[in-house]
């Protein structure tokens, strides 16, 4: 089977639904000729043509906005927002009208479009390169959040997410776009090449929307993640030997909660893993879901492991990015408690 | 989405979507006969504080000083002294060694990243010169020569692209995202197009307090297509801010040519038409025009008369940055087919025809920023450079979130210091 590194996945799962499907149009800044600054689009102009595949002006309240009129008059827009620091120009749309459209007009109108864009940090991006929104977009109703952790899951979830009648935001961890990245800053990160899940293949397939997926089996703690932080847990879990489950989410909203829960009340004992700044962050929905949930099961407080409560700083990247020791650290106390 | 036949439309023309395309792509020889340069000294120049529709007919036109020949001629001519001129030169020269010098750092691995402004030198350090040490300037990335022409220490700029020990934003920000309000050099941002309302809004609050001082914004022209370019424009014109504000047009937003930004159909000076703001094209590699033409529009906003568009017409000669690779997406030489010129070589030209400069002095004075900007660089250096930075003052990563530290985030810098003992086997402050 062809082994695909995230790009290359993302890149697929266009090209096989464009193919497919001729409502499909693919823009945003950069994207068309060039195929966007991360290369997710390469190609796809010179296979499809301008009118499905095109640079926009740098304006992602004009990107969404004008997607709101393709989605309304039938076409299924895939847009690029280039870094998701740079979403906020564009979220009044996403917010205001992309979310809530079908449930303000009775389902009359709907908004089947992707908002792809790459996000998270760990790439010396700075504090307007390196930010993980998700939150902001999970506290809206109406909208789906998706984050995939592999290539193999990133074709299958943008093709599901392109499938989908709703509007998603498809979340890249751009981090791990050329390689799985567990933490350890200063080891050299391995290519997707010599990791099982980069085995993509061909043509269509699908990663259902809303189901996780057990990545490590384990007993004795369920460790949730998403995105990046899935390869920093995994490794974390290993390198301490502990027999965790270690579950990627993929899916932020809706959220499979009944994998969640069966694993927890299997363990007794939980760990929730972001990358974003702390307060108000997805994890803290996740906690309160498993106290909820699985109180009477829980041995332990559920311990939580996430980014500073400071803008993200470029000289102080692997002191703000939650690595080996942090997780190490709440590790031992979520099964010392 | 086909008709089907039986629809009444079916014989209605098919609309077509227009997607703009550069004339030349990689491959494609370059070639700018389409860009019509109107003779230097060929554009009227109306009062400073005219209506601002007198000025609309330069949206069209390129308001040009410098000749073929390296000669002045025309109304825009500035007259300047042959020394504020040198000190122009100077600082373009400068910046320019600056540039090349901390692109090698960043190929050596020293800092992250880094942005040029190769080709685009006057458009700063002339505009630095026409306005006022204490106006306020609201820049974009590229506009490092600010900060050079305005005396602001190199040291101090390197040391903030190596994020090290020297750097006043105590690593926080991107290299090249200067901030020093004692030059009147307002914080760059990474989000594209924030500034442009800032200025403004700095601008109205010197009218509101009755100040004397004015503000400039800079902008690339394809940010102009953010909805922050309209927003500023319609707050200066409404409330005739004492602001300029600059489109800084340099043909290429990444690998997006002028025209995704809307140059097809009208020039980036025109916005000023509809705004009913006094508004100009220039020719932003010829320093004399530059210069003019923000002393026109100062001299305009210090008398009360309004905001002024200025579209500074020139040429991105090297790629966006450090990240970028422009062979993918235009045509090889297109800098040197650049039919406006070096902005460096036009005003040497320049001094050299009034007999005020001539070749070996300006040897010597390459030599002299060289030797400057190495100097400079060495004494960063000495301050550390970005590998091995991140563990020196960690606890300074929590401050300045706030004016007080709260107590969640002086738990968090205690937990940090905390990782960071675990990591480095001694402690961190
Ligand atoms: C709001 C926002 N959207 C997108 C970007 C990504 N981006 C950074 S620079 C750039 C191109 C800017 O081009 P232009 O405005 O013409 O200025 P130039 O770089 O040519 O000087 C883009 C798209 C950003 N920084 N901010």
């Amino acid at each position: 089977m062809p082994t695909r590194n995230m790009i290359e996945a993302i890149n697929d799962a266009h090209r096989v639904m464009m193919a497919r499907d001729p409502d499909i149009v693919v823009f945003g800044e950069d994207v068309g000729y060039f195929g966007g600054v991360f290369r997710a689009t390469a190609g796809l102009q010179q296979e499809f043509g301008k009118e499905r595949c095109f640079d926009a002006p740098i304006s992602e309240g004009g990107i969404v906005g004008t997607a709101v009129g393709m989605a309304a008059y039938g076409l299924k827009p895939v847009i690029e927002i280039q870094f998701a620091d740079y979403i906020y120009p564009g979220y009044d749309q996403i917010v205001s009208e992309v979310a809530r459209m079908r449930y303000r007009t009775a389902g009359e109108w709907t908004m089947p479009m992707v908002i792809r864009s790459p996000y998270g940090g760990g790439i010396f991006g700075g504090q307007t390169h390196s930010q993980s929104p998700e939150a902001l977009f999970t506290h809206v109703a109406g909208l789906k959040v998706v984050i995939p952790s592999t290539p193999h899951d990133a074709k299958g979830l943008l093709i599901a997410a392109i499938e989908d009648p709703d509007p998603v935001l498809f979340f890249e961890p751009k981090r791990i776009y050329n390689g799985p990245f567990d933490g350890h800053h200063d080891k050299p990160v391995k290519p997707w090449s010599k990791h099982a899940d980069s085995e993509v293949p061909d043509g269509h397939y699908t990663v259902p929307l809303g189901k996780a997926r057990i990545v490590r089996p384990g007993n004795d703690l369920t460790v949730l993640a998403y995105g990046t932080m899935v390869h920093v847990a995994l490794a974390a879990v290993e390198e301490n030997g502990i027999d965790a489950e270690v579950i990627d989410l993929r899916t932020l909203l809706p959220l499979d909660i009944d994998t969640i829960e069966e694993s927890v009340r299997k363990t007794g004992r939980c760990l929730v893993v972001q990358e974003a700044t702390r307060t108000s962050g997805f994890v803290s929905e996740l906690v309160t879901l498993v106290q909820e949930r699985c109180f009477y099961h829980l041995e332990a407080p559920v311990g939580r492991v996430t980014g500073w409560d400071t803008p993200y700083p470029h000289a102080y990247e692997w002191i703000y990015f939650p690595g080996p020791i942090r997780m190490k650290q709440a590790l031992e106390k979520v099964m010392a408690d | 989405m086909d008709i089907p036949s039986s629809d009444p439309r079916r014989n209605a023309p098919r609309l077509a979507l227009h997607v703009p395309e550069p004339a030349y792509r990689p491959g494609d020889a370059p070639d700018f006969s389409n860009v019509t340069v109107p003779p230097a000294g060929s554009a009227p120049r109306p009062d400073s504080s005219a209506p601002a529709r007198d000025t609309h007919p330069l949206v069209d036109h390129l308001v040009r000083v410098l000749d073929e020949d390296g000669r002045a001629v025309g109304p825009w001519d500035p007259r300047l002294s042959p020394d504020t001129m040198r000190k122009m030169l100077a600082d373009m020269v400068t910046v320019r060694v600056f540039d090349d010098r901390m692109y090698r750092a960043q190929r050596q691995g020293k800092t992250s990243f880094y942005m040029k402004c190769t080709g685009e030198e006057a458009i700063a350090v002339a505009a630095a010169t026409a306005l006022d040490s204490e106006d306020m300037c609201f820049p974009t990335y590229r506009q490092q020569g600010l900060l050079v022409a305005r005396g602001y220490p190199l040291v101090d700029m390197m040391c903030q692209i190596y994020s090290n020990a020297g750097d006043k934003l105590h690593g926080r920000q991107l290299p090249i995202m200067y901030s020093d309000k004692p030059h009147g050099f307002f914080s760059i941002s990474g989000n594209l197009g924030t500034q442009y309302p800032q200025a403004v809004g700095w601008a109205m609050a010197s009218a509101i307090k009755g100040d004397s001082r004015i503000a400039m914004g800079w902008i690339g022209e394809g940010a102009t297509a953010e909805g922050d370019f309209h927003s500023a424009l319609t707050f200066a014109a409404v409330y005739q801010a004492p602001v300029i504000l600059a489109v800084v047009n340099n043909q290429w937003a990444i690998s997006s040519f002028s025209g995704i930004a809307g140059s097809e159909q009208a020039t980036f000076a025109a916005r000023a038409v509809g705004y009913g703001v006094a508004g100009m094209r220039v020719d932003g590699n010829d320093a004399l025009a530059v210069y003019a033409a923000v002393r026109w529009a100062s001299e305009r906003a210090r008398a009360n008369a309004g905001p002024t568009l200025i579209e500074f017409f020139t040429y991105r000669a090297e790629g966006h940055s450090t990240s970028d690779d422009p062979t993918g997406y235009r045509p090889a030489g297109e800098a040197q087919a650049w039919p406006l010129g070096d902005p460096v070589e036009r005003l040497k030209a320049h001094l050299i025809g009034l007999g005020e400069w001539d070749e070996e002095r300006h040897a010597a004075l390459v030599k002299q920023a060289d030797a400057g900007v190495r100097a400079a660089q060495k004494a960063a250096e000495a301050q550390g450079i970005l590998p091995g930075q991140g563990f020196d003052r960690i606890g300074s990563m929590f401050e300045d979130v706030y004016a007080d530290t709260p107590w969640h985030l002086a738990e968090q810098r205690d937990t940090a210091l905390g990782e960071a003992r675990t990591y480095l086997g001694r402690d961190a402050s």
